[in-house]
Formats: structure tokens, C-alpha cells, sequence
């Protein structure tokens, strides 16, 4: 399968170890690499690119105040040279570094950080990342089209902005890393208008120096980024309009170096087996969980016990084979390497028996018949497939609605429309390393409103009130991620979904191109991280 | 001729102002909510309602169309939902590639059709033939997608004859030309196989033996031109065969025609690209079906233009 994600998500992957990444600083400068697309890139305006293949692409464009440590999920400053947070966590005060430049030569100052944070959250920009800084003071009046910009925000002097947020939030840091919080400088936003998502003006470790649509871009290395040594490579190009089968072609015959839309899945075992490739894959965890939402507000799912048989009645193991082992087996809504997953949980094992039985109790002993829905791109309906089967072993007829991706989103955000959706395609991927990330769209009260994400219609008021108090634990990393933990094992108590498998992640690279392996399936950056893999042939 | 050319014209602009209404009907009534896409996940309620009203979305259809069918009597195709870029000029840029690719695949099917029809009518009903025509009932059914990674694996990876996809020199253009052009290289060569042996059969070509002319000279001056008559009317149409034929083609070689763009635009459900490439192809295609019929009463006077 493709992975065809929404437009509209922006994919965080861990490594599956977890470790902090031992990325080599002093790898040599120079040498260049090609990736390869399928699809044109849609814009590389940082207020609005928010799909798999954009996401790395602005991350090397644009800086933002904070980034990661490459390879891993661990927070570190990148524009801002510190960070002072209140003791009541409200108030975040940022200094910059010194003689940091945008790509057009100017100095970055305070005012640019405020300009930057006012303009995605202006509502006439339209940016699909405006809800994250809900956090800030006066969002919810300058998000609505009243006032002059966000009155949390002021500028000290050119060196020092202050943040002042209306709740103390956790993620806030985490946020100040998204993309959308990337630093954008005034002039070139203005002169270039609505074109600036083709012509960005950033400050980050690449300068796009060449798009040809539909053919190729071209980053190079931007002289005067703010950190020595970085990027490693002098150039990097992206080769458009390549399907991925052809891609694997380019890649076998030296003309490219990553494919950037991944391992065609036709291919997938031949490659993987093949021992010319051996050190050539490196295989990471995803922060993606896939599973089917049974909608609590539909009958018979409104039934806590009829939800709890269909999780026992489904085979995982059966669904990770069939997708040639390309995830691991899931049993709570969070994926192993995100903070806050319970590894001491089981879940419900697999027991058709049980399920049965548990259908006859809760006044179901002929089953009964219902629809699930998929979206109508392999894997997915064999999937659906395979779910089906397992429902028909204890009497549930599920009629399958295969349809496009779009139709099953819009299905989803009805009350009444969907009683059961398989979400691959469509699953959720966390947009930063936060267990917070994975409720409340999908799994919180304001996510069950109609053309809401949360496709179980699931409402637990009780936990909603956890959640809330679970965010504003500022300062105490460990009791924060406890309280999620049992968040999510309780959700599973009330059982709004089955959680089915933990996608994994596998780049190709050719052996023009080397670094830590982390670097190949760093967290935030997809496919691989290109400001710090370094080429073979530089000295 | 002239009342006909009118009318012709008059008639497929009717047909062009049909179709946007269709079009337009079948995008509105799409489940799928624009605004939605564009704000994304964490959008709250207040965003996507925002966005809806920005972009007029929640104007009443009616509304809608006339302003899209103002706009486009201006030129003004609308902005790319996600681009954000003016649609007439997404498909500017990349309108010649594909007008090249179908260009050069046209050359290419009459080429291989043609001389395979005039071989296997010439050779009729023997092994040439017989090879022939399996070989049309092929280049018929294969699928293209198939088709072009086959020429790409043996012609581009195992021989290295030709770039593995991409654009931008003649050796770029022959994969994909032959992968598009083979398809209606198997029409052609079964129609003029038939319409030769159809010639064939007629007094003229007794009369020109009678006379005592070549074989050559029967075949070149007098069979293929009549033979060829039914097919020159055929091009026109093909053009819309080719434009369904270069969505495939063009995401297999790489090649950043039109194709590409109503390919990406369907997948994130870009409503003005989505209009805008509708609307450029079914231009090509009225445009195509008329110089059809246009040309057909010049080359066959029998045909009437009444």
C-alpha cells in the first residue's frame, strides 16, 4: 500500500529503540543526494504543508524556536538560545541567538517570532495547524477575525519575546517545534503572497534553490545557517512524478538515493529478503496505531459488552501476516514507543469462544448484522476482508462499504452513518511525541462532533476532566505520563475501539548516502533526515 | 459549409457549458468537505467554519456556479485549495508536456498501425498475418500501466537504452510515446487491415490491374489512399482516448503533464484543479470530435455537411 495519508497529516515516527541516536557532528561536508516522489509537492509554505512528504522538506527549509535533537524525540532549542518558563508555567520567555539570518540575509529578531505565530493563526491564512496553539492568550478572539493579533504574545526588546499562555500545557514546547511555528520573515511573506508556499524565504540548514513543477526541486546548502557543520550535504534533489515502482528501478541503477514514497509493498518481501539490500534497510517504529472504531452512539455498539466480544473476536497475528509483517500487533490505543504505552497491559486476547458467549449474555446469541467501512486502497480491503471473516466465526455479519478516503472521513463524522470503520489509510498519527496527541480529536468529547475525527462517537466525561488535568501538569514528566497511561487503559474498559496493529517503518537508502541509522528513521523527519546524513563520496 | 461550421460550433460550446454544469453538480455533491480537508485534524469547528465561508462554500449552489461560470468566461479558473496557486496557471505549465506526449504518441500509433494494417491486409489470412493480429490483440488489451513498466524494465534498467522516466530530451519521450501510441496502434491496425482488403476488393483495383500497373503502385496510389479515409476521421476521437491514456502514462514515466496534475487533485480532493483539468481535456475532446467531423466531408465528399 501506498501509504496515502490525509493531506491534512503530518507523520511522527520513533525509533524503535528509543535510545538517543549517536549522530555523528563531524561527518565530512559536501556530496549530494536524490529522492524520489511520486507526487508534486503541494507547497512549502510552513503555515500550511501538512502532509508526510512536505513535513521533513519544511523542517530543513524553516527553523523554529525550538527543534529536536536529530534522530530522536528529545526536545533542544534551535532559534532561541533560552527558555524561561514561570513558575506557574504560564509565562515562556524566549531570547534569541546571535546572528542567526534568514535565507535572504537578514537578521531574525523578536518581532519575526510574533509575526510568524500571528500569521498562522490568523484565520485568513487558513492553517491547518491553527488549532495547536490554542494555548496561547488571546487565541480564541484573533483566531475568530476580532483583534489586532495575539495578545499573548509581546515583544521585549529584538533579542527577547515573551509567550503568556491562557493554561498551563505541557506540550507548549512540543508545539513551539511544529512546523506551523516556524519563523517566516515579513517582507518575503508580503512581496510573494499567496505564492509564498512556492517561493520560501526560512532560515533553515537548506534554501530552496530550483522547483520545477511536476519535474524536480532542488535545496542547497544554505552558507550561513546557524549551526557549524550543518547541513552535511551540499545539495539535495527531489525527482517528482516517479512512481514508486519506478523508483526501486532509479535506486537499483544508481540514479537515486532514497525513495521517498517507500518500499513499493508489491516489492516489499523481494527487497527485504534480498542480502544486496541487507545494509542498505533500516526498520523503525511509527507513532501510528491502526484500528477499527465501533460508534458507542449506533446500536448494537452502544453496548459496552457486544464492543469488548468484538475485541476478542478479531485475529491480529493473521492481519500482521498478511501485510508481510510490516507492523506489530496492537492492544491499547497508544503505539509502543510513544511515553505513556502500558506494557504491562494485555488487552483482550483472541478467543472467539469467549466472544461468543459474550454476544449470547449481552442478548446477542444470533449475532446480529452490521457495515463496516474502509477506504478502497490495498491494503485495506483485504484487511476489511479478514475482519469479516473473523466477525462471521461468531455470528456477526459485517457488510463491507469499500469507498474512497474522503467518503469514509465524511461517513465518520456523522452520528449516524458508519457503525464500524477500519482506519487504515486514514489512521492516526501523532503529530508530536505527546500521549496527549492521541485522544482528544479521536477519542475526546470534541472530537465527536459531526466531521469530527473521533469516529466512535466516544464520550467519557469523567476522563475528558482526567485529560485536561493530565495537560496542565507542567514540570512533572513522570506522574504527567502516568496519568495517561491510565487514561487510555481505562478507555480500553469502555472499549470504543479495537486496536489492530502498530504500522513499522522501513527506508531504502543507497550506499552513496550514510549516517546513523536514527537519522534514516528519524521521528519527526520522513523518510530520513536531510541536514544531517552526509554522503559517501565527501571527504 | 460555413451555416455548418457555425453550428457545429454553437452545438459543442452547448456541450463544453453541459459539462460544467455536470461537473460541477458531481464535485458539489462530493461527501467529502473541502474546508474540512484544508483545516486538517486539529481544526476546531470554528476554523473549518471559517474556511467554509472564506472560500464561499456555503453559498447556495446556484451561487456558486454562476460565480465559477463568471470567472471562467474571464479566464479565471479559481486557486489550487492546497497550492493556493491560480489554476489556469498550474495547467499552463504543465499543459505543453502533455500536448508533446500526445503529439508524438499520435506519430507513433499511426506509424505502427498503419504498416502493420497494410502487411497483414497484403498478407491476408497467412502466418504474417495471423502474428500480426495476435500482436493488435495485445497492444489492445494489456493494460498501459503494465505495458509502460515492461518498456521500462527491458528497455530503460536491462539495456539502458532510455532514461528510467523523467523529462526533458528525445530519449525521454520514446517510452512513453510508444506505451500510449500502442494501444491505438492495435485500433489502427485492425482498421486498416479491413478497410485495405475492403479496397482491395473493389473494381477500381481490378480495373488499375487490368491496366497493367505494379503491385507497388496499386497499393500506394491507389489502395491507401481510400483505405486511409476512415481513419484520418478517426484521430479527432482519439484524443479522448488519450486523454484518460495520459493519467496512466504520465504517472508511470514521470512525466508532469495534466495527467500528473488531475491525478494529485483527485487524491486530495482539490476541487479547482479538479474543474480545471475537466474542463481542459473536454475542450480537447469537443475540439477533437469537431475537426473530425470537419475534415471528414473534405477527404470523403460523400459525407454531406448538412
Amino acid at each position: 500500500m501506498k501509504n496515502i495519508l490525509l493531506s491534512g497529516i503530518a507523520g511522527i515516527a520513533l525509533t524503535a529503540s528509543g535510545a538517543l541516536a549517536q549522530v555523528d557532528e563531524d561527518a565530512p561536508q559536501g556530496g549530494e543526494m536524490a529522492v524520489t516522489y511520486q507526487d508534486d509537492v503541494a507547497t512549502l509554505d510552513p503555515a500550511i504543508g501538512y502532509d508526510w512528504q512536505n513535513w521533513s522538506m519544511i523542517k530543513s527549509l524553516f527553523d523554529g524556536l525550538m527543534g529536536y535533537e536529530p534522530g530522536t524525540t528529545k526536545l533542544r532549542n534551535e532559534l532561541a538560545e533560552s527558555v524561561d518558563v514561570s513558575e506557574d508555567g504560564l509565562t515562556h520567555t524566549f531570547t534569541l541567538k546571535d546572528g542567526i539570518k534568514f535565507h535572504n540575509g537578514r537578521e531574525i529578531v523578536a518581532e519575526d517570532v510574533k509575526y510568524s505565530l500571528e500569521r498562522v493563526t490568523n484565520p485568513e491564512t487558513r492553517s491547518p495547524g491553527a488549532g495547536f496553539f490554542g494555548m496561547i492568550a488571546g487565541f480564541d478572539t484573533w483566531n475568530a477575525g476580532e483583534g489586532e493579533g495575539l495578545s499573548g504574545i509581546s515583544v521585549i526588546d529584538d533579542k527577547t519575546v515573551e509567550i503568556t499562555l491562557s493554561r498551563p500545557d505541557a506540550t507548549f514546547g512540543h508545539v513551539m517545534a511544529l512546523n506551523f511555528a516556524s519563523i517566516v520573515p515579513r517582507e518575503a511573506v508580503e512581496e510573494a503572497g499567496e505564492d509564498f508556499g512556492r517561493q520560501p524565504v526560512g532560515s533553515g540548514a537548506f534554501r530552496l534553490a530550483e522547483w520545477t513543477p511536476g519535474q524536480q526541486l532542488v535545496f542547497e546548502r544554505f552558507d550561513e545557517y546557524h549551526r557549524a557543520g550543518v547541513p552535511k550535504l551540499d545539495r539535495v534533489s527531489f525527482n517528482i512524478g516517479l512512481e514508486p515502482t519506478v523508483a526501486l528501478l532509479r535506486i537499483q541503477n544508481g540514479d537515486a538515493d532514497v525513495p521517498g514514497d517507500g518500499i513499493p509493498p508489491a516489492q516489499f518481501l523481494q527487497v527485504v529478503n534480498d542480502a544486496e539490500y541487507e545494509d542498505q534497510i533500516v526498520e523503525g517504529g511509527q507513532l501510528q496505531t491502526g484500528y477499527i472504531t465501533m460508534n458507542t452512539q449506533m446500536a448494537p455498539f452502544d453496548n459496552v459488552d457486544v464492543r469488548k466480544a468484538m475485541n476478542m473476536a478479531i485475529n491480529k497475528d493473521r492481519i500482521v501476516q498478511m501485510i508481510n509483517n510490516r507492523a506489530v500487533p496492537a492492544n491499547q490505543p497508544l503505539p509502543p514507543s510513544m511515553p505513556g504505552y502500558d506494557e504491562s497491559y494485555e488487552g483482550y486476547a483472541y478467543d472467539p469462544e469467549a466472544a461468543r458467549q459474550m454476544l449470547a449474555d449481552a442478548g446477542f446469541p444470533d449475532g446480529f448484522e452490521t457495515e463496516l467501512f474502509v477506504m478502497n486502497v490495498d491494503p485495506n480491503p483485504r484487511i476489511a476482508q479478514a475482519i469479516q471473516q473473523d466477525l462471521s466465526e461468531i455470528g456477526v455479519t459485517a457488510e463491507i462499504r469499500s469507498l474512497a478516503q474522503a467518503n469514509v472521513i465524511a461517513a465518520g463524522g456523522e452520528a449516524d452513518q458508519a457503525p464500524m470503520i477500519w482506519s487504515g489509510g486514514m489512521a492516526w498519527i501523532a503529530d508530536f511525541p505527546d500521549p496527549s496527541n492521541f485522544y482528544g480529536p479521536i477519542l475526546g468529547c470534541a472530537g465527536a462532533t459531526p466531521g469530527g475525527w473521533n469516529w466512535s462517537w466516544y464520550c467519557n466525561e469523567e476522563i475528558d476532566a482526567r485529560a485536561t488535568e493530565a495537560d496542565a501538569m507542567v514540570g512533572d514528566e513522570a506522574a504527567r505520563e502516568d496519568a495517561w497511561r491510565q487514561i487510555y487503559v481505562d478507555i480500553m474498559d469502555d472499549a470504543p475501539w479495537v486496536p489492530i496493529f502498530n504500522e513499522q517503518r522501513f527506508t531504502l537508502h543507497s550506499d552513496n548516502v550514510a549516517g546513523d541509522d536514527s537519522l534514516f528513521v528519524d521521528p519527526v523527519h520522513i523518510p530520513v533526515n536531510y541536514d544531517y546524513i552526509y554522503s559517501t563520496g565527501a571527504q | 459549409m460555413w451555416g455548418y461550421l457555425l453550428r457545429r460550433l454553437f452545438e459543442s460550446a452547448l456541450i463544453l457549458l453541459g459539462i460544467t454544469f455536470v461537473t460541477f453538480l458531481l464535485l458539489y455533491l462530493v461527501p467529502a468537505d473541502p474546508a474540512r480537508q484544508i483545516a486538517g485534524r486539529s481544526a476546531t469547528a470554528a476554523t473549518v467554519a471559517n474556511i467554509r465561508d472564506q472560500l464561499g462554500l456555503n453559498d447556495p449552489l446556484v451561487t456558486q456556479y454562476w460565480r465559477y461560470l463568471t470567472g471562467l468566461a474571464q479566464g479565471d479558473m479559481g486557486r489550487s485549495y492546497l497550492q493556493r496557486a491560480e489554476v489556469s496557471s498550474l495547467i499552463a505549465s504543465r499543459l505543453p508536456a502533455s500536448l508533446l506526449l500526445m503529439v508524438s504518441a499520435i506519430v507513433t500509433e499511426l506509424i505502427i498501425g498503419l504498416t502493420i494494417g497494410v502487411v497483414a491486409a497484403l498478407r491476408r489470412n497467412r502466418p504474417v498475418d495471423h502474428t500480426l493480429m495476435i500482436f493488435s490483440f495485445v497492444a489492445i488489451s494489456a493494460p498501459q500501466f503494465v505495458i509502460g513498466i515492461l518498456l521500462l524494465y527491458v528497455f530503460a534498467v536491462q539495456l539502458g537504452w532510455f532514461p528510467i522516466g523523467g523529462y526533458g530530451t528525445f530519449a525521454h519521450l520514446v517510452l512513453p510515446s510508444v506505451t500510449l501510441g500502442l494501444l491505438g496502434a492495435g485500433w489502427y491496425s485492425r482498421m486498416m487491415r479491413s478497410s485495405m482488403i475492403e479496397v482491395l476488393n473493389q473494381d477500381l483495383v481490378r480495373t488499375a490491374r487490368a491496366k497493367g500497373l505494379s503491385k507497388l503502385r496499386i497499393v500506394t496510389r491507389h489502395v491507401m489512399p481510400n483505405a486511409i479515409l476512415p481513419i484520418i476521421a478517426m484521430i479527432g476521437i482519439d484524443i479522448g482516448l488519450f486523454m484518460s491514456g495520459i493519467v496512466v502514462v504520465e504517472s508511470v514515466f514521470g512525466w508532469p503533464g495534466i495527467g500528473q496534475l488531475a491525478w494529485q487533485a483527485i487524491q486530495r480532493v482539490d476541487i479547482p484543479v479538479i474543474m480545471g483539468v475537466t474542463m481542459v481535456s473536454a475542450t480537447a475532446i469537443v475540439l477533437g470530435n469537431l475537426i473530425a467531423d470537419l475534415v471528414a466531408p473534405l477527404i470523403d465528399p460523400r459525407i454531406k455537411t448538412k
